[in-house]
């Protein structure tokens, strides 16, 4: 569709886990795609994107000096690194889950690409 | 005072590339060789080691390390290592690092051992003492599960590492230390930076967290690894400061990988809450506060670091016993792969039930048809089964049965005649049967432990 884009598009990213948490950051390429993924990658599009994993509680924190956004999925590896039954069990694979995420495409699109 | 300082890290956790320390060490320019071992739930099968024999519980990787160092450290006096290998048994690890560096003649080589992290021989001295160490994820009280626990550490900060560097250590050796403490306890020593340097303590906080887990800050995991320079030859990251704790990533001239604004960015969110405000027992740093500058050739420059006092509270890893877990692969060719590997993993599981064995948790994942990541329907992956022609069947099962854990791993062999056509791949023999030890993370005051040092 040409309306819409993957995140991948406009950024990468790095997953990993904290206990039974996962943290998702996705780091823009540039200012203009932060500018863009902090008004539109929000805790609801991540939450309702990931709603499987069975999430407790997703936040959202900015470092806009590194134009990233990083994400905390709560209780979301179905055990933890000792305890999941999953294949993925610290939750490496979300980061690169989470740019193939199709999003609205950008007016300005060539102004994010890296 | 010196006007800069090398600290490179050349493992990044238990399991890690054996070659890469050696390499760094060799190529890096170092003044310190950090060498990090310890996952989150390490120190718990290190407790069952050191229960077996007294004399094991320590990551025994670093002892091949070291003598393969021999050369090194010998054409490098002034070269220092810091590492947390010593694990539940710091002393013992200690007392065999002494024998190499005996045997290759660095007689005169200090060995500093740190410890006072472990606290599980004093669990009930602590409760009583009105320590309640209740989980920090779910509130509960740690009666629930106290006879259960294998292991207790509480997360030492960098100060009984300075005091080893001050005392003449050429090799130090920990327990449970917070990972950025091999970096931060020798840019202390080094510059004399003050306890209450926030800043500065903040910057070594970062580099340390940015290096502690090896080539993911120089091209690991990097978005671009199609045209990642020489990957196989991956360097290891260095730290290179200045005095007021400013530094450079960067890595060893002539290796492979990357080191630019992508993979430092990556890294430094890596596993992190709030980066706002990132804990150690030294400081509360501000990942959001650094400047990031890339140089170019391999080079990024981090300025700028802000921090806050240290926490009054340390953190402390505590494990215990869980039950026990299995899984079992099988692949499954042919139309319908997914649908026909979800099919014989039921089957699987009904067969067992009928056996009279069932679990508390069971799973049973498609690998090829989107069960990496368990995205909702119409999500990558996880659409158009029919059209996949091979997966791999993966079922996992946890109980506190043993037997019926046992039982499952005689499950798998049988569907290779009974499953569905298609059904190949059993050329592992049974899966194996671990015990599984739960995570329980809790705060202590600082004043309840102690760190400390001694000789080997």
């Amino acid at each position: 569709m040409s309306d819409t884009i993957p995140l991948g598009t406009i950024a990468h990213s790095r997953s990993g886990d904290k206990g039974n948490h996962a943290n998702v950051a996705i780091i823009a390429f540039n200012q203009a795609g932060y500018d863009w993924i902090k008004q539109h990658v929000t805790v609801e599009t991540v939450g309702n994107y990931f709603k499987n994993l069975g999430a407790s509680k997703v936040e959202r924190f900015e470092a806009a000096n590194v134009w990233g956004l990083n994400f905390m999925l709560y209780d979301a590896l179905a055990g933890g690194a000792s305890r999941s039954l999953r294949i993925d069990t610290q939750g490496k694979a979300l980061g690169q889950a989470v740019l193939a995420m199709q999003m609205p495409k950008p007016a300005d699109l060539q102004t994010m690409t890296m | 005072m010196r006007s800069s300082l090398r600290i490179g890290n050349g493992c990044g956790f238990w399991g890690d590339n054996v070659d890469a320390p050696i390499e760094l060490a060799r190529d890096g320019q170092l003044d310190y060789l950090t060498l990090e071992y310890l996952a989150e739930l390490t120190m718990s099968i290190l407790a069952l080691l050191k229960q077996r024999d007294p004399t094991a519980g320590y990551a025994h990787d670093f002892l091949g390390v070291l003598k393969r160092l021999v050369p090194t450290l010998k054409a490098q006096p002034q070269l220092k290592i810091t590492t947390n290998a010593g694990g539940m048994n710091p002393s013992a690890c200690g007392k065999q690092a002494r024998a190499i560096l005996d045997q290759a003649g660095l007689n005169q080589y200090k060995v500093g051992i740190v410890t006072g992290d472990d606290l599980f021989p004093r669990l009930d001295e602590l409760l009583a003492a009105g320590h309640p160490l209740t989980n920090l994820d779910t509130g509960e009280p740690l009666s629930k599960v106290r006879d259960k626990i294998v292991s207790a550490n509480a997360y030492l900060g960098s100060q009984p590492i300075v005091e080893a560097l001050q005392a003449g250590a050429n090799i130090v050796i920990t327990g449970r230390v917070a990972d950025a403490c091999l970096t931060v306890g020798p840019a202390v020593h080094e510059f004399g930076w003050k306890w209450n340097d926030w800043a500065k303590l903040s910057s070594a906080t970062v580099a340390g967290h940015l290096i502690e887990c090896g080539a993911q800050a120089t091209g690991g995991l990097w978005e671009l690894w199609d045209s990642t320079p020489d990957f196989a030859n991956v360097g290891y990251p260095i730290a290179d400061f200045t005095p007021n704790g400013d530094f450079v990533i960067t890595k060893p001239k002539n290796s492979g990988g990357a080191v630019n604004r992508q993979t430092v960015a990556a890294q430094l969110l890596y596993e992190v809450n709030n980066p706002a405000a990132y804990y150690t027992p030294d400081v509360v740093s501000d990942f959001t506060s650094i400047a990031v500058n890339d140089l170019g050739q391999d080079r990024v420059q981090i300025t700028n670091a802000q921090g806050q006092p240290a926490p009054e509270k340390l953190k402390v890893s505590i494990a215990y016993r869980d039950g026990f877990m299995s899984n079992g692969t099988l692949a499954i060719y042919g139309g319908n792969a997914a649908e026909k590997a979800r099919k014989a993993g039921l089957v699987l599981l009904d067969r067992l039930k009928r056996a009279g064995f069932t679990y508390a948790r069971t799973n049973i994942e498609t690998i090829g048809a989107g069960s990496v990541v368990p995205l909702s329907p119409g999500g990558r992956g996880s659409g158009g089964e029919g059209e996949i022609s091979e997966v791999l069947l993966r079922v996992t099962v946890h109980d506190q049965n043993k037997a019926a854990v046992e039982r499952f791993t005689k499950e798998f062999a049988p569907l290779v005649t009974a499953g569905p056509p298609g059904t190949t791949g059993y050329t592992t023999g049974r899966p194996s049967v671990k015990e599984v030890f739960a995570y329980w993370p809790a705060l202590i005051d600082r004043s309840a432990v102690q760190g400390k040092v001694a000789w080997e």
